[in-house]
């Protein structure tokens, strides 16, 4: 199983409800995946070119005022860093492939989640509700949230494994579903330099789509490699700095609803985990169909 | 007035007022279940108990605050009048034996799946799998169906007010299938002997599936579905779809 969920918030003034009203998304799907779960938060678009790094420290050390020290000494004196217990965000203008390079040298036991201008990943094993408590979700603002909640088939149970997967920046992706060709994808991509950090076939997805973005495809252009690539069954649930987009494969055979409003966009596995949005009665629910890109913008 | 236990209570008022004791109407009482309060296989368990109460009527019960809940009203085998009262999930009456079954909502998978008589009607659309083996009764969807609407169908019959999804009767072996909109890829693949009629266009037929002339049983196969699922439709627009039997035996050269 597995149990996608997404919600974009239209109007300026609600985003401050955005964590209240995707975390009892998040806790109901914990029927289909109760093991590890993950969401990703994108921010209103911000005035700074500050980039954010969402890290999480495997080792439970309490590493984040060293990080700190040495980033500022080596990398980018300016950086700050808010740290939450295992996670944190780091803020610098250094660019992605600099700073994850210099991370992985000299923190190798840090996870990178996420790069970007306006997202925030929190990732963990457990629960969906315990993450929900430890990460304060409810507490989040902001535009678009992608979540995921895991009942790991393929591969193992961590952290990193977790959904939602990242590439590039600002970009993030989840799946119910399973792949039946993430090794030749991944071998494919490692011949062109792409480096992958876990062995989850998600992951292959993921950067299989933001390299075909890298090379200059829409993100359209890319899903449509990925409908003629990527064997296997899935829902695929991106979000982008600006849009959240929705995709089923042929068979249609994971699960996907979709509710909307004139106050938000929510996706679910399923509507059970949309029942308590406001406004929901009166909302046009509708199921994807198979093959179709659904996008919403922000 | 008819009292099941304290949050179970027999009006026949509002469906908000569940919780509000209320007096009842002549003859058999509504009862309002509400799984706001209650759960689903306590609610269960009530509705199969209900057929070990001798009652001169159809009991009704209305379900109230379903909110995409899984498997209510399953494995009933009593005939029972009940109204799910919004939104449901899957599985919704499964098995379903004599029961009159309405969803005023959609449902999710597999709604009357199994189903062996009775009638399921389901106000809003139905995602994937509806009335999938289903053995007998009737299964109305006044909105769309998914794919796969009437998978390995055994003599269940199933009106669709609207559309159904891809590989909609696939394997079906029995019964009889009313499309009044559209259907989509693979339509019947490997068919047995069950009928499919469609209104509307037909994005492809599946292997072993093919049109065939409409004759007189067909129309009043057809007029008689559309009259018991009370919706209204010229059975002469409707096209029939059943099997070749070319899959029945094996042979070395099918191109399928």
């Amino acid at each position: 199983m597995c149990g996608i969920v997404g919600l974009l918030v239209k109007k300026p003034e609600l985003r401050r409800e955005l964590g209240a009203w995707v975390s009892p998304m998040l806790d109901c799907m914990g029927s289909r995946g109760p093991d590890s779960a993950g969401l990703a938060v994108f921010a209103e678009a911000p005035s700074t070119d500050l980039l954010r790094y969402s890290l999480y420290d495997i080792l439970a050390q309490d590493v984040w005022p060293t990080v700190l020290e040495r980033w500022n000494a080596n990398v980018d004196a300016a950086a700050t860093l808010a740290a939450h217990g295992q996670q944190a965000t780091l803020f610098s203008t250094t660019p992605s492939a600099l700073g994850k390079d210099w991370l992985s040298n000299y923190f190798p036991h840090l996870h990178c989640f996420s790069v970007g201008h306006v997202i925030d990943l929190y990732k963990d094993i457990g629960h969906p509700r315990e993450l929900i408590k430890k990460y304060r979700f409810a507490e989040l603002a902001g535009t678009h949230a992608v979540g995921h909640t895991r009942m790991a088939t393929e591969s193992a149970v961590s952290p990193a494994h977790a959904h939602p997967f990242t590439s590039g920046e600002d970009f993030c992706l989840v799946h119910n579903g399973s792949l039946s060709n993430p090794h030749s994808i991944r071998r494919k991509l490692e011949r062109r330099g792409i480096r992958f950090e876990t062995d989850n076939d998600t992951e292959a997805a993921c950067r299989f789509l933001e390299w075909r973005m890298s090379e200059g495809d829409s993100l359209e252009a890319a899903i449509h490699r990925g409908f003629a690539e990527l064997d296997g069954f899935y829902t695929l649930l991106i979000g982008t700095a600006t849009e959240l987009v929705l995709v089923r494969d042929a068979f249609a055979c994971k699960p996907a609803v979709a509710a909307e409003t004139d106050d938000y966009v929510a996706i679910s596995s399923e509507f059970q985990s949309l029942a308590h949005l406001p406004g929901i009665q009166q909302a046009r629910v509708f199921e994807p169909a198979p093959e179709q890109i659904y996008r919403w913008h922000v | 007035m008819a009292r099941l236990s304290p949050e179970v209570t027999a009006l026949d008022t509002m469906p908000n007022s569940a919780a509000t004791p209320g007096p009842t109407t002549l003859g058999e009482p509504t009862i309002d279940w509400d799984l706001s309060i209650r759960p689903v296989r306590e609610l269960n368990q009530f509705l199969h108990d209900l057929a070990h109460n001798a009652r001169p009527e159809m009991p009704h019960v209305r379900i109230l605050h379903p909110n995409g809940r899984h498997n209510l009203a399953v494995g009933l085998q009593v005939p029972a009048n009940i109204e799910i009262l919004g939104h449901a999930g899957y599985f919704i009456a499964g098995m379903n034996q004599a029961a009159h079954i309405t969803v005023d909502g959609n449902v999710g998978w597999s709604v009357a799946e199994n189903m062996m008589s009775g009638i399921v009607r389901v106000k809003g659309c139905a995602s994937e799998c509806a009335g999938a083996s289903a053995h007998g009764g009737l299964l109305v969807i006044e909105g769309d169906a998914s794919s796969r609407c009437g998978i390995s169908l055994k003599g269940g019959q199933i009106v669709v007010g609207g559309s159904v999804g891809h590989l909609s009767a696939f394997m079906a072996q029995a019964g009889t299938m009313v499309v009044c909109g559209d259907a989509g890829a693979a339509l019947g693949d490997s068919l047995y002997e069950a009928v499919i009629y469609v209104r509307g266009s037909i994005h492809s037929l599946g292997a072993d599936a093919r049109e065939e002339p409409m004759q007189t049983d067909d129309l009043k196969t057809v007029a008689d579905l559309l009259q018991r699922a009370a919706i209204s439709a010229d059975p002469q627009t409707f096209r029939r779809v059943a099997s070749a039997r070319q899959l029945y035996h094996w042979h070395a050269e099918a191109q399928y």
